[in-house]
């Protein structure tokens, strides 16, 4: 990897270069909820539920609180990921309900055959909370790159698939899961920008099962993403309105399985062009399920995604690999304009 | 863990994804009341009964195997007495309520022998028989392989081999944590071993010193592709569990005097600390002499009608013997 790969944001601007992000500590309570809302949320969930317990093949730090509370419901499996599946179907199967806290690109590609066959042919409620999808693992390398997590997870029959925005929704997700007794993989995005307004200074984000909330209306263009797409979205839907007159349906579609059919459906028949913005691969993420949807429905519809091409990957500081492929504000913004204006096809 | 919950508390919510009602959820309710009809462990069987048993389950085996059209016979009989011994001596049952949070849990690691499961659980009580003659047809719960949503009394589903020894590892945990006396009996080929699953559950297991929990190998000595060993070495395999903190004994499968005593034998499952290996030395397609005479090419395969008569002639007359 040399530097001529990716293009410098602001070449003359001096500041440091991007480095990577101790997305871990929990220890204090401020930080939990912002920087590891999925251990704060289990945590919190298992004050009220003792049938919650945690599992982690080897991502103890992620769950420093939980530990503290409940050290008699933390089991900690080793660098074994096929056994904690299969070891937390086993707990489920007595009534329990575990949470495997796990690398999102080790927790489901290692370990599909066993979510599939343990997990969710038993519909037994094993939640697999995936830390540091996409890109999130930067230079670790693309061994540690989860980006074909939801191709493979949304054929799931019976797994609510989930990749929340930000940590409110995080928070707010966990807890919905939480009242249901399906399977889960909730997909969890690393320092994301903020979408929701956070607890307790405002409500937290109301979801529905299978429901996207719309975040923005707009007749020009649908634009839906999950995860880090989200604050992407909502931003560029922002600067698009302001500086080129172009309105956008915003969604966030945070779950990936079951997805909201019908609004998608009647936002693509109303703009007739659909733009996906995910940190995951252009093939069976969000973008597909997209094209499936505008297919099936048969609806003309212009399709654009912003997504990791289904190429090597080049490895590098997360920042600065959003950057390369486009993966920000000015990258959605740029897609929407060509998608709206019938530039280059993507 | 509250101390006093004796488990967890609340019963699930609700399926939201699933569109379709299962048949049968038996083995995730944690019903914590027994029927009147529990079946207490170490309850009276001669061994002579026993044997019979062991010999009923090859004769429905291949009644069941005639009727689906194909099936895995070598394989079954190989374990007949270990399932005989275990289903109508070993384990604490509870046919009338299969999800009783205390019930002694059976895996079947090696999902391909269900044949020699089905007629069991069928004569205990937890469905009609006449559900047998639905075997392999499209919409019975009875299956080639075992599954957990379907049918009755099956505690886990099995069929990928490697997984039963995970799954049956986090049951113990579950017992532990719940301080529950329930044993988990994982029921696994040899050539299973092979998995590298397998060993990860076993570390697993001795690592949370889960004396509740027991593994059979089913050591027939032979896979798909040929002798075990010589596909791929798995021996020696009492080094290897005891190496992985097991406390190992390893016996003659077929022994049911033999098989009756190293049950007995078991630490307590509640102050147990360590998972228990026997390794049963069996051979594959037992008590039939075609089958022993050329047991690989049986691991799957279908008898003739004419070779079908001879094997019940055969077993029959070993099981009026008995008498």
């Amino acid at each position: 990897m040399t530097e001529t790969h990716i293009p410098a944001q602001h070449p003359q601007d001096p500041a440091p270069a991007p480095k990577m992000v101790d997305v871990f500590s929990d220890i204090e309570r401020e930080t939990a909820f912002k920087v590891n809302p999925a251990g704060f949320a289990v945590t919190e969930l298992a004050a009220a539920d003792d049938r919650i317990l945690t599992l982690t093949a080897d991502l103890a730090n992620t769950l420093a609180e939980f530990r503290e509370k409940f050290p008699e419901r933390y089991i900690e499996l080793g660098i074994a990921e096929t056994n904690s599946v299969s070891f937390a179907a086993g707990l489920a199967a007595c009534g329990y309900v575990p949470y495997i806290y796990s690398m999102a690109p080790f927790g489901v590609l290692k370990t599909a055959e066993q979510l599939r066959t343990d997990v969710d042919y038993n519909h037994l409620p094993v939640r697999l909370v995936g830390r540091l999808s996409g890109l999130a693992m930067g230079y670790f390398g693309t061994s540690h790159y989860a980006v074909e997590d939801i191709a493979i997870a949304r054929t799931l029959n019976n797994t609510l698939v989930i990749a929340p925005a930000d940590a409110a929704s995080t928070v707010a997700l966990m807890k919905l899961v939480a009242t249901t007794d399906a399977p889960a993989y909730i997909r969890i995005a690393e320092a994301p920008e903020q979408v929701y307004a956070v607890p307790p200074d405002d409500i937290a984000p109301r979801f529905e099962i299978g429901k996207w909330p719309r975040l923005a209306t707009g007749g020009h263009l649908t634009i839906a993403a999950h995860g880090r797409g989200v604050g992407l979205a909502v931003q560029a839907a922002r600067l698009l309105a302001q500086r080129d007159g172009i309105e956008a349906d915003v969604f966030d579609a945070a779950f990936l399985r079951p997805f909201d059919e019908a609004a998608l459906a009647q936002s693509a028949a109303k703009t007739g062009k659909v733009l996906t913005v995910e940190d995951h691969s252009v093939v069976g993420g969000l973008g597909s399920i997209v094209a499936e949807t505008v297919a099936r429905h048969r609806l003309s519809a212009d399709l654009g995604q912003v997504a990791l091409p289904a190429v090597d990957l080049e490895v590098g500081v997360p920042a600065e690999l959003y950057e390369h492929y486009g993966l920000t504000v000015a990258g959605v913004a740029a897609k929407a304009r060509d998608l709206v204006r019938g530039g280059p096809a993507s | 863990m509250a101390r006093d919950s004796g488990g967890p508390r609340e019963p699930a919510g609700r399926h939201i994804v699933s569109s379709q009602e299962p048949i049968y959820a038996g083995a995730v309710l944690n019903d914590t009341k027994p029927s009147a009809a529990v079946l207490e462990r170490g309850r009276h069987a001669t061994d002579a009964e026993l044997a019979r048993k062991a010999d009923w389950i090859r004769l429905k085996t291949i009644e069941l195997v005639g009727q689906a059209g194909l099936g895995h016979y070598s394989s079954t009989f190989s374990c007949a007495e270990i399932v005989a011994t275990l289903y109508y001596h070993v384990l604490r049952l509870d046919p009338g309520s299969p999800g009783w949070a205390d019930r002694d849990r059976f895996l079947l690691g090696k999902g391909h022998v269900a044949t020699g499961l089905w007629p069991v659980l069928a004569d205990l009580g937890y469905y009609p028989p006449d559900w047998l003659g639905q075997f392999g047809k499209v919409g019975s719960p009875l299956n080639d392989h075992p599954n957990m949503k379907l049918a009755p009394g099956v505690d886990f589903s099995s069929g990928s081999l490697g997984h039963n020894l995970s799954v049956g590892a986090g049951m113990a945990m579950a017992g532990r944590i719940a301080r529950r006396d329930y044993r988990t009996f994982v029921l696994t080929g040899d050539g299973e071993l092979q998995e590298g699953q397998v060993w990860e559950a076993a570390m697993a297991a001795s690592h949370y010193k889960l004396g509740n929990l027991v593994a059979i190998i089913d050591a027939n000595g032979f896979s798909g592709s040929g002798p075990t060993s010589e596909a791929m070495n798995i021996e020696p395999l009492g080094a290897r569990f005891a190496a992985f903190g097991w406390q190992v004994k390893e016996i003659n499968g077929h022994d049911i005097p033999t098989l009756r005593a190293t049950f007995a034998s078991l630490p307590d499952p509640v102050t147990g600390k360590q998972p228990v290996v026997i390794i049963a030395r069996t051979n594959k397609g037992h008590g039939l002499e075609m089958f022993e005479k050329q047991p690989q090419a049986w691991h799957l395969g279908l008898l003739t009608d004419e070779q079908r008569t001879d094997a019940v002639a055969e077993i029959t007359a070993r099981m009026e013997l008995a008498e």
